[in-house]
C-alpha cells in the first residue's frame, strides 16, 4: 500500500551565529498510512518540533522530499499550498496562547472555512461542537470561559473544520491536568475511528505515545533512532537511547515495566545542536558504545528480517541484550 | 519504598501542617489540610491544578502572596515550634537552613545576573557565616555532590549558560548547602526530559540518604510518587481527600477520586483501549459545592456525597474522606 505521506531525507538548517549554521533535522524519513496514529517521541531539541513546523510549510526544508499523495508538498505554491494546508491540519501544545482571546468560539471554529471560501459556516461550526462534545451554546462564548481541557477541544475543532486527512498534534494532551489528559487521547483516538483520519502524535510523554499510536519513531539530535509498531518498540526496543528512555518513565505499581527492567540513568545532558559528536550522535550517552560508534554512523535500517519495517539506527541492535547486561553486570 | 508501619512510629515528625485554610477573595484555596512528614520521610504532594498543592507548599515557608492569599486557620509546626506568626527575619534564619525548598522552573528561580558560584555562595555566607577560600572551597564540594563540573571556572557561570537540568541542580546544591531537615520540591522535573528528571530524582534520593532530609514533593506525576515516596496525600479542590502509604494508596485506594485517577491514565490501561477518563472539570474555588467537590465527576455519588462533608475514614495507616469509599 502506497502511504498517504512520506517523508524522505528531509534536512533543516537554521542559521547561527558567526555564520555557522545549525543542523535541527538530519535526513528524517517515515511514512504515514491513511488513519494510522505515527507517534514521535524525543526529548527537547531532538528535532520533533522543527519536523512538525516544517511538514506544516510553516518552516522551509534545506533539503529532502515531502509527498502527501504523490504531491510534492515543499514544491506546493499559491492555491495548491492552500488546498495542501486544508489537508493537513495541526494542533499546537498550548491552549492558551493558540487560541485568539477576543473571538468567539464560533468565529475560532469557523475561520478556517472564511480563508478557505468554504460555504455553510454555522452548520459546519454545530457539528464540529458535536463532534468534539462541546454544547452549541459554547458558540457565541469567549475562550477565557472554558478550561484548559476545553480549549483544547476548540483548538481540534477548528482542525477538523476543513475536514483535513491528517492532523500533526504536537503535545497536544502536555499542558493539560492527568484527569483532563484521558479525555483528550480517548477524543484522538475517536476521531480517528470515525472520521478515518491521520494523526502524527507528537510527545515527550512516552505512555501517552505508547497508547494511542499504532506505529513509533524515536527522535535523537534530529534523526530517527529507532522506528516500529508500538507494541515492539516498547517489547524489545533495539535502539540503547529507545531503551534508557523507556526506563526512564516513572512507573506505576503493577504497570508493565517492559524489557528494561532496571533504570538506565543516562549521563550527561540533552544534546546541544551546537555541538554535534561525529559517528553516532549518541555515542557520547550510550552506556554500550564500542570504538567503531565514534567514527561509523549507523544508518537508521531493518536489522530484523522477519521485521522489514522495524527499523533500528545501532550498530549492535542485534546484540543489545547481551551488550546490557554486560554493562549491568561491569556496574555491578 | 515505603516504611513499615512500626518504624514509622518511633520517628519524629519534623514538619506538622495542622487543619490549614488558606483563603483568597474569591474564596478559600485550601481547606482543613492536615500533613505530617518524619524524619526521613519521602511524602508526594499531588493533585491537578488548582488542587492547592502548590500554594500549601508556599505556605509553609511563609512564601505566600501576602497581598492575595491569606493564612486564616491552622498550624503549621517544624520540630514542634510554630511557624505561623514568626516575623520576616525569624523565618529567614529558617529558610534554607532548617526546610529549603526548590522549584519547578529553575530559571526564573535563579537569579540571571548573578553567578552560580555567588548565588550557592550567598546561602552559605548567610547561614553557615563562611567567606573567603572557605566559602569557594564549600562551593566547590557542593557542586560535586550535586554532580556538576567542580572547577574554578564553573564558579563564573551565568545561569543562562547552564542547560535546564544543570540549573535544577544549582537549585539543588543551593538548598542542601545547610543540610536541611526538610525540602520542599515544587514540582522539580516537570520542565525537565525524562531522562534528565531521572537524574535529578536520583539526587534527591541520594541526598536524602545522605543528610536523613525529609522531603515533600510537590507533583502531578503519579509515577513519579510511585517510585521515589514513601508516602502520599492526594489533594483535590482545596483538601486532602486521601494520605497513607505510597503502595497502599496504589494498590486498593479508598477515595473514589484517587480510584479513578489511577484508572484513567493510560500507562494503567492496555494499548489502545478507551480510556475510563474522568468526566467534567474540576471546581474553581469559590465554585465548590457543598459537600464533596468530586461528587459531579464521581461514578458511585450517592445522596450524602452532595449534602455534607464527607467523613474521615480510616484503615490501617490510611486515612480518607469519602461517603462511599471504593474498598
Amino acid at each position: 500500500m502506497t502511504p498517504m505521506l512520506s517523508v524522505v531525507d528531509l534536512v533543516k538548517h537554521y542559521p547561527a551565529p558567526g555564520g555557522k549554521s545549525v543542523l535541527a533535522l538530519d535526513g528524517v524519513s517515515f511514512s504515514l498510512a491513511r488513519g494510522e496514529i505515527f507517534g514521535i517521541v524525543g526529548e527537547s531539541g531532538c528535532g520533533k518540533s522543527t519536523l512538525a513546523r516544517t511538514l506544516m510549510r510553516l518552516a522551509t526544508a534545506s533539503s529532502g522530499r515531502i509527498l502527501y499523495e504523490g504531491e510534492d508538498v515543499m514544491a506546493a505554491r499559491g492555491r495548491a499550498l492552500k488546498r495542501l494546508r486544508g489537508e493537513i491540519q495541526m494542533v499546537f501544545q498550548d491552549p492558551f496562547g493558540s487560541l485568539n482571546p477576543r473571538h468567539t468560539i464560533e468565529r475560532i471554529i469557523g475561520e478556517p472555512l472564511v480563508v478557505h471560501n468554504r460555504p455553510g459556516r454555522a452548520a459546519r461550526v454545530r457539528e464540529l461542537l458535536d463532534l468534539i462534545g462541546l454544547p452549541q451554546s459554547a458558540a457565541s462564548r469567549l475562550p477565557h470561559q472554558f478550561s484548559g481541557g476545553q480549549r483544547q477541544r476548540i483548538a481540534i475543532a477548528r482542525a477538523l473544520a476543513l475536514s483535513p486527512k491528517i492532523i500533526i498534534a504536537d503535545e497536544a494532551v502536555s499542558a493539560l491536568d492527568v484527569s483532563i489528559q484521558s479525555q483528550i487521547i480517548n477524543l484522538l483516538a475517536q476521531l480517528r475511528r470515525d472520521l478515518g483520519l491521520a494523526i502524527i502524535f507528537i510527545s515527550h510523554d512516552l505512555s501517552v505515545v505508547r497508547h494511542l499510536s499504532d506505529r513509533i519513531g524515536v527522535m535523537y539530535f534530529g534523526r530517527f533512532v529507532e522506528q516500529a509498531s508500538a507494541a515492539d518498540l516498547f517489547a524489545a526496543p533495539r535502539h540503547p537511547y529507545t531503551r534508557a528512555l523507556i526506563s526512564a518513565v516513572p512507573k506505576l505499581p503493577g504497570a508493565a515495566g517492559g524489557p528494561c527492567g532496571k533504570r538506565i540513568v543516562l549521563s550527561g545532558d540533552v544534546p546541544n545542536l551546537a555541538h554535534r559528536p561525529g559517528g553516532c550522535l549518541f555515542h557520547p550517552r550510550c552506556y554500550i558504545a564500542q570504538d567503531r560508534c565514534q567514527k561509523d554512523v549507523p544508518p537508521l535500517a531493518a536489522t530484523r528480517p522477519d521485521k522489514p519495517d522495524w527499523l533500528s539506527a545501532c550498530h549492535y541492535a542485534d546484540e543489545i541484550d547481551g551488550l546490557v547486561a554486560e554493562t549491568a553486570s561491569e556496574n555491578r | 519504598m515505603s516504611l513499615p508501619a512500626t518504624a514509622a512510629t518511633t520517628k519524629q515528625v519534623v514538619l506538622a501542617v495542622d487543619g490549614l485554610r488558606l483563603e483568597a477573595r474569591i474564596g478559600a484555596l485550601v481547606e482543613d489540610v492536615s500533613l505530617a512528614l518524619e524524619e526521613g520521610e519521602m511524602m508526594g504532594l499531588v493533585g491537578e491544578s488548582g488542587s492547592g498543592k502548590t500554594i500549601t507548599a508556599l505556605s509553609i515557608l511563609g512564601l505566600l502572596p501576602a497581598a492575595a492569599v491569606r493564612h486564616a486557620a491552622g498550624d503549621i509546626r517544624f520540630r514542634g515550634r510554630p511557624l505561623s506568626g514568626l516575623s520576616e527575619a525569624e523565618f529567614n534564619a529558617i529558610r534554607g537552613r532548617d526546610i529549603a525548598m526548590i522549584f519547578q522552573e529553575p530559571m526564573t528561580s535563579l537569579n540571571p545576573i548573578m553567578t552560580i558560584g555567588a548565588q550557592i555562595g550567598e546561602v552559605l555566607e548567610i547561614h553557615r557565616g563562611l567567606s573567603g577560600t572557605a566559602r569557594r572551597d564549600e562551593v566547590l564540594r557542593l557542586l560535586e555532590l550535586v554532580g556538576l563540573p567542580a572547577s574554578p571556572d564553573q564558579l563564573d557561570r551565568y545561569p543562562f549558560q547552564l542547560s535546564g537540568g544543570q540549573r535544577q541542580r544549582v537549585m539543588i546544591a543551593m538548598a542542601i548547602a545547610c543540610e536541611p531537615a526538610v525540602l520542599i520540591a515544587d514540582e522539580p522535573t516537570t520542565a525537565l526530559d525524562v531522562t534528565i528528571q531521572a537524574q535529578i530524582l536520583e539526587l534527591i534520593a541520594r541526598m536524602r540518604e545522605r543528610f536523613g532530609m525529609a522531603c515533600l514533593l510537590v507533583t502531578h506525576d503519579l509515577g513519579v510518587v510511585a517510585e521515589t515516596c514513601d508516602t502520599v496525600a492526594v489533594m483535590y479542590a482545596g483538601r486532602v481527600v486521601e494520605q497513607g502509604p505510597v503502595a497502599a494508596v496504589f494498590r486498593t485506594p479508598l477515595h473514589r477520586y484517587t480510584e479513578a485517577l489511577l484508572r484513567s491514565i493510560p500507562a494503567a490501561n492496555p494499548p489502545g483501549v478507551s480510556l475510563p477518563a474522568i468526566p467534567g472539570t474540576v471546581p474553581a474555588p469559590g465554585a465548590r459545592p457543598p459537600g464533596c467537590a468530586f461528587a459531579d465527576r464521581c461514578g458511585a455519588v450517592i445522596a450524602r456525597c452532595r449534602a455534607d462533608l464527607p467523613p474521615r475514614i480510616t484503615r490501617d495507616d490510611r486515612v480518607a474522606y469519602c461517603w462511599n469509599p471504593a474498598a
